[in-house]
């Protein structure tokens, strides 16, 4: 399934925070959003999985939804948004209930994503036993066990130190390798951008544009090892992006 | 560059200074500010107490009509117990306790969850739940004689009006302070309108529901004694103003005691409960 989106545009009141965005998420590819702080990727996000709405624009959902497919689109939060009064098990049964999928089918999904997210021995835990890793790593699995057409991660590694950054960004490649989901990855750190994204755009500063779209033709399985050619890409994009950071970084915060 | 180039070199953590400056332990100055558990402090500083109010009766240092013994006062209770008074006065009071309390805190957790979940309701609530909560029921108990009659009624609407309102606050506040994004979580994955209430509101609501409990159970034994003062045959606030009525001191204190013991078991209910519910806490 693949994801289409045309002139974009909305403001918070006064503040116009996107303009005219028009891009397409191929199935299969993982895109990554990037750009300063405040520049309205994570309203972005909010908008393709229908949790906000854009004020101009239309997002189109394009082809039928994957056979087997329960929640086509799917998102990883940067907080996890695991129910601290729900164990591992019970967070993933938890989407699964409203599906109507009980007992030794919600047992078999349960049983199969925590084995793919390496979380088996961990199922009875409840998420205050977890570290930040494990519990992005629940939140995976519990994405993974709606079948997602379309996974929508917002900044998913931002909330973790650099040795777990790490570990899970080699994770999320070799689940990639394995799944070959679409994804739409939103982050402010170029060197996740370049490990993980097919694609690459970047927005400009509020209100928030296109500057450029980076294609990364290196297959993701051997980005690990050619991290000198990635560094590259990311000091050019950071080249494109420093001044605008810069000025994010001098503007006052609004209420929205 | 080639990586070997760049590649640092492993050596020895410490060096050891020349002996001629004076080394000593860094001071440690990270300690208190952290309550331990004492179990046992609890009970010895009450025995001591007691102890020392027996004393001070018997020698006459406190005077009888000041304050009884806790003898006497445990005589006031026997006696009560072997007169078959103590159970009636017992159960009169819990049953108007447990039945008003009960009904309150039903109806303050349905009304707080409608606030909470309902602009319509918040909007049309709120304001009368500001208006009412404040005024003291005590000060409404003549007009419940006058609606529900001087029996049982009146008490246990006075019982039910004063934990309802705490309730209501405690669980709007609580269903305001759940956490969005496990609502956002919720709708992100498709869950219904009623999965997203039962599942993630009230579980992340508890903790404030629970708190009101215990808050509205104290308002109750408060309001239980007060509507017992008028037109009451049995229940421990008519035996605590007879008692004062005659200047039976001990067995003012012996009421009191077990009004005491009656707040003490409902707060071990209540804590248990919280440790049921409540277990996924970090403690």
């Amino acid at each position: 399934m693949e994801i289409q989106l045309k002139g974009v545009r909305h403001r918070y009141g006064e503040m116009q925070v996107l303009e005219d965005v028009t891009f397409n998420l191929p199935t299969g590819q993982i895109v990554c959003i990037i750009g300063p702080s405040g520049c309205g990727k994570s309203t972005l996000l909010r908008f393709i999985g229908g949790l906000e709405r854009p004020d101009e624009g239309e997002i189109q959902l394009v082809g039928e939804r994957p056979a087997g497919c329960l929640n086509p689109l799917t998102y990883i939060f940067q907080d996890f948004a695991l129910l601290p009064w729900r164990t591992v098990e019970e967070n993933i049964s938890v989407v699964l209930e409203d599906h109507r999928i009980k007992g030794r089918e919600a047992e078999r999904i349960i049983s199969d994503v925590l084995g793919r997210t390496k979380l088996t021995e961990f199922r009875k835990a409840y998420p205050r036993q977890l570290s930040g890793g494990m519990k992005q790593r629940v939140a995976i699995a519990r994405a993974l066990s709606v079948s997602p057409a379309v996974m929508l991660m917002d900044e998913p590694l931002s909330a973790l130190d650099s040795q777990t950054r790490e570990l899970l960004m080699d994770d999320l490649v070799e689940l990639w390798l394995r799944e070959r989901f679409t994804a739409c990855y939103v982050t402010h750190n170029l060197a996740e951008a370049v490990r993980l994204g097919h694609k690459i755009i970047l927005l400009s500063r509020r209100p928030g544009r296109i500057r450029q779209v980076v294609q990364i033709d290196m297959p993701l399985e051997e980005r690990a090892a050619r991290l000198m050619e990635l560094e590259v890409i990311q000091r050019d994009l950071w080249a494109l992006m420093r001044d605008e950071a810069m000025a994010a970084d001098r503007e006052l915060a609004h209420d929205n | 560059m080639t990586t070997e180039a760049i590649r640092g070199q492993a050596v020895a953590a410490t060096a050891i200074p020349p002996q001629s400056i004076r080394t000593r332990p860094v001071p440690f100055r990270g300690g208190g500010f952290r309550p331990q558990p004492m179990r046992w402090v609890g009970p010895v500083v009450f025995l001591v107490l007691l102890v020392v109010w027996e004393l001070g009766c018997h020698t006459g240092i406190i005077g009888s009509l000041v304050l009884p013994a806790p003898s006497k006062v445990w005589g006031a209770l026997q006696d009560l117990y072997q007169s078959g008074l103590l159970r009636k006065h017992v159960l009169a009071s819990l049953s108007r306790l447990v039945v008003g309390w009960t009904l309150g805190a039903a109806l303050g957790v349905t009304v707080g969850l409608t606030i909470g979940l309902f602009s319509l309701a918040r909007a049309g609530l709120l304001p009368l739940v500001s208006a009412i909560f404040p005024i003291p029921k005590i000060a409404l108990l003549p007009l419940f004689v006058i609606w529900f009659g001087i029996g049982e009624g009146s008490k246990i609407a006075t019982i039910l009006f004063g934990t309802f309102f705490p309730m209501v606050i405690a669980t709007y506040g609580g269903v305001d302070n759940v956490d969005r994004s496990l609502i956002r979580m919720g709708q992100s994955f498709g869950l219904s309108w009623s999965s997203i209430v039962r599942k993630i509101i009230i579980p992340g609501a508890m903790p404030a529901i629970l708190s009101g409990f215990r808050i509205s159970v104290s308002i109750g034994i408060i309001l239980l004694v007060a509507a017992e003062m008028i037109g009451a045959e049995f229940g421990i606030g008519s035996y605590i103003l007879m008692a004062g009525a005659i200047f039976s001191m001990e067995q003012l204190i012996a009421g009191v005691a077990i009004l005491s013991l009656i707040g003490l078991c409902a707060s071990g209910l209540i804590g248990w409960a919280e440790r049921r519910l409540l277990g996924w806490r970090a403690r």
